[in-house]
């Protein structure tokens, strides 16, 4: 039906964005109705996330006439913005951002790095910018969620850290346990995606490739090699964010600082 | 300095100068000094939200004093590594937040902190010491409010403190763990030859078992020296 309204295609994404969002709303309202308060969240999120994309459309049209090499800076710059946006899920944890940024950077970097020169990921841009972004955002993901657990896991055994720091414990030994309980929490969604991989959901990247025409079999092991790849870049983020973040509890003097009001 | 104070200062072992506490512009505490000698129990009492707890916390620098600071043995507290200085100044809570395990898991937990091993001979003398004879291969878990503050006692004290700050440790339990847990702080007082500073909302716990009382209000010391000197007969 959209397609007869809107002869061009960008007019027709507009219209197919527009029906989107407007579904995503009604969910939010029903949500209301059960008290479940999402409107201004959900409303800026779908406002940020059109307006981000088609800047980065816009900017993978540039770049598709520009040099391999140009990809890296947009690649620091996802990073850059996603440990900025998950450590907002660490409230009150000082140095949370900084954290975030170096774990997003190590383990998609590494990742992405390794990946690409193994020949696994293609230097094109077409291919670099997508495939990098989604284990950048994913990683962000993951980061965001092992974050936010420590910090929930930290304040309500805020009593037992204590307990164990006045029996004279080291800091960092005191939050291990919930820092492993994070790591293992925040990887969830990424191993559950890999279980459910063909049988729940087909991916984006996958229908994707099926639509320009690759050879269906190729696309499906080249999904389950991107699933696999967000897999290693997210447990290696959530690993190294909670070993960071750990020392960030507390201050100089060995004292639990991530407490609730005093 | 006088003679007096200046000897006074030389024979306690916990002495607080000056000690401050504010938090976002609030302030909880202002200008508390005191000190305390071995043997002594010194009982802090006032209403709540006086700033009891958190001059007890203080103490072992849980929390940072905004102004003043503490002495222990003559030395500023700020001097010494933090995780020395609270195996020097135990600590037991309200709720005693024992970790899962048995009690003898619970009694090895301070001493494994240095990589000492706390053998089962002092652990059983421990746990006879606190009334807890035989219970080394209890689960926390199933015992009683009584009995887990007991333990949590004899967990501070394996780590061979000087100083032990007790905050409310009988306000969750019954008339009689309440008068058990008293009897048996102040036998530890003596035995030990510890230095004992204890949070008491209830007047009456404090007459019983202190041998010199401080008075908070609203954050501020308004009154100090005996029990009976400070809240009457």
């Amino acid at each position: 039906m959209l397609k007869s309204m809107f002869p061009s295609q960008i007019a027709l994404g507009l219209a197919q964005a527009a029906i989107a969002a407007i579904m995503a709303l009604a969910v939010v309202l029903l949500a209301r109705r059960k008290n479940v308060h999402l409107e201004s969240d959900a409303a800026i999120a779908l406002l940020r996330g059109i307006v981000q994309i088609v800047a980065v459309g816009s900017i993978l049209a540039l770049l598709l006439k520009a040099p391999r090499w140009t990809s890296v800076f947009l690649l620091v710059g996802m990073v850059l913005a996603a440990g900025s946006i998950s450590a907002k899920r660490a409230k009150n944890i000082p140095g949370a951002a900084k954290v975030s940024t170096y774990s997003i950077a190590a383990g998609a970097g590494l990742v992405t790095a390794i990946m690409t020169w193994a020949g696994v990921i293609d230097t094109a841009i077409t291919s670099l910018i997508p495939v990098g972004s989604m284990i950048i955002a994913n990683a962000m993901n993951t980061n965001g969620l092992a974050l936010n657990r420590f910090r929930s896991e930290v304040l309500s055994h805020a009593g037992e850290i204590e307990t164990a720091l006045a029996l004279g414990a080291a800091p960092e030994a005191t939050v291990a346990r919930y820092a492993e309980s994070s790591i293992h929490s925040s990887l969830i969604p990424a191993i559950d995606n890999l279980r459910s991989l063909g049988i729940v959901w087909i991916p984006g990247l996958m229908t994707g490739m099926l639509l320009s025409g690759a050879n269906p079999m190729y696309a499906a092991i080249y999904q389950f090699v991107v699933i696999a790849m967000i897999l290693a870049s997210s447990g290696l983020t959530s690993l190294l964010s909670t070993m960071m973040i750990r020392s960030h509890a507390f201050s100089p003097a060995d004292q639990l600082v991530l407490r609730g009001a005093e | 300095m006088s003679a007096p104070n200046h000897k006074a200062q030389l024979e306690a072992v916990l002495r607080a100068e000056k000690l401050g506490r504010e938090v976002a512009g609030k302030t909880i505490l202002s200008d508390i000094s005191f000190d305390v000698a071995t043997r002594d129990l010194l009982g802090i009492v006032g209403a709540s939200g006086s700033g009891k707890s958190s001059l007890l916390r203080l103490l072992n620098r849980l929390d940072e004093p905004t102004s003043g600071t503490v002495y222990l043995d003559g030395r500023d507290y700020r001097q010494l590594p933090p995780r020395d200085l609270r195996r020097r100044v135990g600590m037991v809570t309200q709720r005693p937040f024992l970790f899962p395990g048995d009690a003898a898991t619970n009694l090895r937990f301070g001493p494994a902190q240095r990589g000492e091993t706390f053998p089962d001979a002092e652990i059983a003398r421990l746990l006879e010491r606190v009334g807890l004879s035989g219970f080394a291969a209890s689960e926390v878990s199933v015992l009683s409010g009584g009995e887990q503050q007991r333990v949590s006692l004899a967990r501070a004290l394996a780590n061979r403190p000087e100083v032990l700050l007790l905050d409310e440790p009988t306000s969750a339990l019954d008339e009689e763990s309440k008068l058990g847990i008293e009897e048996l702080v102040g036998s530890l007082v003596q035995d030990h030859d510890l230095t004992c500073v204890m949070v008491t909302h209830d007047r009456d716990q404090a007459r019983r078992i202190c041998n010199r009382v401080i008075l908070l209000e609203a954050g501020h010391l308004i009154r100090s020296g005996t029990a009976v000197e400070v809240l009457g007969a």
